[in-house]
Formats: C-alpha cells, sequence, structure tokens
C-alpha cells in the first residue's frame, strides 16, 4: 500500500532525535524502507517515535525488548542496520 | 507587512534544559511564555548527556566552590571569565537542591543525601587530590533532567510551540530585538512571534563538522540568526574533541572502555599512546589522546583503506569482561562500526563533541556586544543561554560536568532577570514594518529555484572541508585554504535548491534553512582559528605550538559582515575573590 506523501513527510521529521544512535538507525531505516512501508509499518514507527530516545535506543540496541510483539518485531526490522 | 503576529511576555527558541529551566522562572511569575522548539521538547540533545552536574555539595568528601572555580578556570586554560565562572560555582549547590526539589530522581548515598561521583579534572585544594563532585542519575542524568524541567513547565502552564522552527530575529531601528520571525512546520506558515524578551536556547552546532557526536537537529540556528541580525559571535574557534567517536558515524565510545583497559593502536599494531604519554597512556586527557590521534592519523599510521582512524582494541579484556561491564559499547560497535569488539578492534577517529563559544552574553543571559569602545554593552530584549551562549564559563576548553551545571545556571539566571523587569507591566514596541521580510525571502528563493545543488550535497561538502580544514590540528596553511573554500561554499549555499517545494513538514526545506546556520558557523569558526596565532585549550596550531597570554589572553569576537574579527578582554577580576593568575596548565 502506498503511504500518503505528508504522513511519511511527518513521520521523517519525527525521525530527528536527541541521540545520535537514533538519527543513525531511523535515518538507514528510512533510506532502505520509506517507499515500501504499509500502513501497519507507518502505525508501529509512530508507536516507537512516540517513546523516549532512552526507551527507543534500548529497543534498537537489544537491551529491552517491547511488551508488544508487533513492535517487538519491527523495532527488530528496524535494528536491522 | 504581510506576517501574522502573535504577542508574547517572552519567547524562547529551544527546549532543552537551558530553554525549559528558563521558561520555570518566567511561567512561575505569570508570564505569558512561549517555547519554540523543532523537536518534542524532551527529545532535544541535552537527553544525550551521561555524566553529570558539577556541584560542591561536598557529599562524599570536603568540598568548596572556590576548588570548583579554580578547577573550572584551569580546565578553561584561562579564556574563562572569573566572574562568570564564580558565579556559576557559587550558584551549583542551589540548581542542583532546586531540582531535587523539581523531582530529579538523583543518585542517592546510604544515608539519603545525593551521591556524587569522581570525574576527570575536578580536584580539592586547587588540584591537590581528585573529588566526587558530579551529581548524575545513572548514565542517563540528560534524560531525567528534560523530563523533570518539562514536568515543571507542564504544571507551570508553559506554552510549548513543538515542530517550530525559528528562522530570523525581528530587531527595530534602535537595535532592540522584538521576537523571532518562526515556521510551523505542519503547515509550512509564517509569524512573528513578538516578545519583550526573546531567549535563544539552541544549543550547538557540532553538524559543521564531519565527524560530530551531535544529533542531527544541532545546527546552530540561534547562532545563525545572531550573524544575520549582524552581532557577533565569540570564541568560534574552540571546539572539544572526544577521542573516541566510531568512525563514520560519530558515534561516541564512553572514556570507561579504556579505563577497563581499552587501547589505541595504529596501522603497524602499535599502542602509540606510550609515546606520546607514558605515564597515562591511552588515559590521558581528552585534549592529549585526541592531538596523539590526529597525529598518527596525519603522518600516515592510519588504519583502513584511507589510512583515516585508528583503532580501540579490547579483545584481550575477554567476552566474559566485555559482555559484563561494555555490553551498550558492544552494540554501538556492532551497529555503527559493524565490528564485534570481542573479535575485533573498533575504527575511532576523533569527534567534535562541545561548541565553548557562542553569542556573546553577561551573566543574566543578555547578550552583549561591544559599541563606541565598551565591549559589554547590552543588545535590548535579547538573551541567550546554554550551549549556544558564551558567558564564558568554559573560555578554551570545558570541564566535564559543567555543560549541564551552564544550562541550569545560566538558564535560571536569565529567567530570574527577565522576572526583575516587570515585562507584564511594559507595553510592546512597535514592530519594523519590514518584519519577516528577510525570512519570507528566503522562503521565496527556496520555493522559485528551480534548478541547484542539493542541499545535502552542499551540507556534507561543508562538513568535509571543515573536518579537514580545521579539526584537532591546525596551522597557517590550511587553515587559510578551509577559509577560501567555506566562502565558496557560502556562494553555493546561496545556490542551493530543494525538489519538494510543499508546505507540510518539509524536512527538505528545514535542512535548507539549517544549511544557512551552518555556514554562518563554520565561517565564525574558521575564520576566528586562523586568526589566532596560539594553542590554548581546545585550539591546538602546529605553528604556534604554546600558549600566548601576552598576546592572545583575550576573547574572539566575530562578525558575519565582511567576515570581520574584533577582541575584548578576558574578565579576570571575579565577583567576591582574587583572581586566579595564568599559570601552565598540567595535570
Amino acid at each position: 500500500m502506498v503511504i500518503d506523501n505528508a504522513r511519511l513527510r511527518r513521520i521523517r521529521w519525527r525521525c530527528r532525535r536527541g541521540m545520535l544512535e537514533n538519527d543513525l538507525m531511523l535515518s538507514r531505516f528510512l533510506d532502505r524502507c520509506a517507499d515500501t512501508l504499509t500502513e501497519d509499518d507507518i502505525a508501529n514507527l509512530d508507536a516507537l517515535l512516540h517513546m523516549s530516545d532512552n526507551a527507543l535506543w534500548d529497543l534498537l540496541s537489544g537491551r529491552a525488548e517491547a511488551d508488544d510483539p508487533r513492535l517487538a518485531s519491527f523495532a527488530a526490522r528496524l535494528a536491522q542496520g | 507587512m504581510t506576517v501574522p503576529v502573535r504577542q508574547f511576555d517572552a519567547v524562547i527558541v529551544g527546549a532543552g534544559g537551558a530553554g525549559m529551566r528558563a521558561a520555570i522562572e518566567l511561567a512561575e511569575a505569570g508570564l505569558s511564555v512561549a517555547v519554540l522548539s523543532k523537536v518534542f521538547p524532551t527529545r532535544s540533545h541535552t537527553v544525550a548527556a551521561q555524566g553529570g552536574i558539577g556541584a560542591s555539595l561536598g557529599n562524599m568528601s570536603d568540598d568548596n566552590w572556590l576548588w570548583h572555580m579554580y578547577d573550572t578556570i584551569k580546565g578553561s586554560d584561562w579564556l574563562g571569565d572569573q566572574d562568570a565562572i564564580e558565579y556559576m560555582c557559587r550558584m551549583a549547590p542551589q540548581v542542583v537542591y532546586e531540582l531535587e526539589h523539581f523531582g530529579m530522581p538523583f543518585d542517592r548515598n546510604a544515608d539519603g543525601t545525593i551521591y556524587q561521583r569522581p570525574f576527570g579534572g575536578h580536584s580539592a585544594n586547587f588540584g591537590e587530590r581528585p573529588v566526587q563532585r558530579a551529581c548524575a542519575a545513572a548514565d542517563r542524568t540528560g534524560h531525567a533532567l528534560l523530563h523533570t524541567l518539562y514536568q515543571r513547565n507542564v504544571r507551570e502552564r508553559t506554552q510549548f510551540f513543538v515542530e517550530w522552527m525559528a528562522l530570523d530575529l525581528v530587531r527595530d531601528a534602535e537595535g532592540a530585538v522584538l521576537g523571532v520571525v518562526a515556521m510551523e512546520m505542519e503547515t509550512g506558515d509564517v509569524y512573528v512571534l513578538q516578545a519583550k524578551a526573546t531567549i535563544f536556547a539552541t544549543g550547538g552546532a557540532g553538524r559543521i563538522f564531519a565527524a560530530s557526536t551531535n544529533a542531527f537537529i544541532n545546527t546552530g540556528d540561534g547562532l545563525g540568526m545572531t550573524a544575520r541580525a549582524g552581532l557577533p559571535l565569540e570564541d568560534m574557534e574552540f571546539w572539544q574533541f572526544h577521542p573516541t567517536g566510531v568512525a563514520g558515524a560519530g558515534v561516541l565510545i564512553t572514556e570507561g572502555v579504556r579505563g577497563e583497559g581499552g587501547i589505541l593502536l595504529n596501522c603497524n599494531g602499535e599502542r602509540f599512546m606510550e609515546r606520546y604519554a607514558p605515564n597515562l597512556k591511552d588515559l590521558a586527557s581528552r585534549d592529549i589522546v585526541s592531538r596523539s590521534m590526529d597525529q598518527e592519523i596525519k603522518e600516515g599510521r592510519g588504519c583502513g583503506p584511507h589510512k583515516d582512524y585508528v583503532l580501540l582494541k579490547l579483545d584481550h579484556l575477554g567476552p566474559d569482561v566485555i559482555m559484563k561491564r561494555l555490553p551498550s559499547i558492544r552494540e554501538i560497535a556492532i551497529k555503527f562500526a559493524n565490528a564485534d569488539p570481542i573479535k575485533e578492534p573498533i575504527p575511532v577517529v576523533p569527534t567534535i563533541h562541545y561548541m565553548m563559544g557562542g553569542i556573546p552574553t553577561n551573566i543574566h543571559g543578555q547578550v552583549v556586544a561591544p559599541r563606541h569602545g565598551d565591549p559589554g554593552v547590552v543588545v535590548e530584549g535579547l538573551y541567550a543561554v546554554g550551549e549556544c551562549a558564551c558567558v564564558s564559563v568554559h573560555g578554551a576548553n570545558r570541564l566535564g560536568t559543567n555543560s549541564l551545571l551552564d544550562l541550569l545556571v545560566f538558564g535560571r539566571a536569565a529567567g530570574d532577570f527577565i522576572v526583575s523587569r516587570n515585562l507584564a507591566a511594559l507595553a510592546h514596541k512597535a514592530l519594523p514594518p519590514d518584519a519577516g521580510d528577510a525570512s519570507l525571502a528566503r522562503l521565496a528563493r527556496l520555493d522559485a529555484a528551480t534548478s541547484g545543488e542539493r542541499v545535502a550535497d552542499v551540507g556534507n561538502e561543508l562538513r568535509r572541508t571543515m573536518q579537514s580544514h580545521c579539526g584537532v590540528f591546525r596551522n597557517e596553511a590550511l587553515l587559510a585554504e578551509g577559509v577560501a573554500k567555506v566562502m565558496e561554499l557560502e556562494d553555493r549555499v546561496a545556490r542551493s535548491a530543494i525538489d519538494d517545494k510543499s508546505r507540510t513538514f518539509n524536512t527538505a526545506r528545514v535542512e535548507a534553512l539549517e544549511l544557512d546556520n551552518l555556514i554562518e558557523v563554520a565561517k565564525a569558526t574558521i575564520v576566528s582559528a586562523l586568526a589566532r596565532h596560539e594553542s590554548r585549550g581546545a585550539q591546538a596550531r602546529s605553528d604556534y605550538p604554546n600558549r600566548d597570554d601576552v598576546h592572545w589572553l583575550k576573547h574572539t569576537l566575530w562578525y558575519r559582515e565582511g567576515n570581520r574579527l574584533d577582541y575584548k578582554p578576558v574578565h579576570l577580576t571575579p565577583l567576591s575573590v582574587e583572581s586566579f593568575p595564568p599559570k601552565a596548565r598540567t595535570y
């Protein structure tokens, strides 16, 4: 499913974070996958972007796992590097 | 004038630690406060601070603000202003206790007092012995600080303008600042936010360098706006390097890794720090390790296909130690260097970490600029606090834990001072008829440009140029060539273009506007560095290897117009104690 550009542009901006680690992980992911994101992906990404930077980095670096299995699986995909 | 106007008593640009600390004072006093931020407040770069807040609470052993003051002056290589440093160190315990009362979850001692950890450069009795002075919340002090300040602001009903970007200052014919022009990212709409006090708290500008620990948002927006308004930037040649950033990524590898036994190697497998610092070796101070690494790379002993990094070796510590004591470092190395330190070394380079210079201010946070021979004339209505300001407490080199202290003390001081001016009783001054025109012209150029270099390409070229010409070691020829290249890049910035002309969350447009700020910071940095013919603190000139107090114990002021430089004296007289005269900085 093609996501409308305005939503993707908002998501892209919200990938600007307070920690460089997250900036790098998120921008790599968008460069790789922005064209193929589904509605579910956008919802999962939105949920991750609402987390604090440290909590997000804990998920992406494998120090913690999300309670919601769908979110955990999406975070693992995002963290693939 | 075509730009809609909204009025506030005070507008704060930036919602990191400094901006939010100032906002608390203003909102508590009942003033109408608007805090603008490009990102949600708790995602500001303050979140990345790990170490702690320096304050002489004396909870672990005897301590004294005068000892903290001495350490800060010595750390600054005597370029820090001693009145501002006295003020900061005396205020430190008070701002820490206030934060404790706001609910900051500091680490504790068994007796309930705030635990204080050791940190490099902090000493008791004027360098006699190390002292534990850093108040921290585990390794997430910045995160805890931001959340504490944000909650307090919510309680005080501060108005946050989230995902707004300030574009330019509004000044009247007398030079007074009357607010900012700002863009709401969600709509692309532009407003004048008129204010009786405008506070810049926009943070650092580390994104002018290719190797930087700074988040992408650190683009020096307050500095760019200040320079375009015709005001000077102070001591911009002084940038602190962290020795071990992951090559190609910038992500920080903490000093703790070398504390655990990690060692640095060149392409011959040599532990080169044994040559540069026979006693401390890999544990020598940040500037010494950075310079040694840079020298190895410059002399052809770097590693990798381009010989442009050195290696941080940990595998000899064994998997158990690495997994137990350095698990997050292993994750960083795997994610950003594609190297598992259990099996292979991590490629590292000296990486830009902190900007000591900034917008010149006095201890009330008021922006100052020279006029008629007086270097301290206040710019009416404009304040700057935190990393974007130069008050100057860090001088030529910042002492660890003093960055969070700086933003708390001077964020609070600026807020207090503004409250004392009774803004609610003052009327807004009349806006000049052309308020907003310059910003609208910048936006119109971007909208109209149908061809031109990509903003990202020009930005990357700027970062590469600054890295190669204004890095750890500097000399006349390298800097002069760099200045010429940066000036060429300024023309290319003015001709750059974006494909996406949409109004909603147009990241390309924001990045173009940020590039206008980055180029000003880059010019200020490299022009100031070329002119300073000495080595002091973070400025290391291979052609002028010594500190020269006779000619260079003075602050640099850079002006955008004509790349002009001026200088002003360092305040060597503290507020209430004897001066600490310059002497050799040895540890």
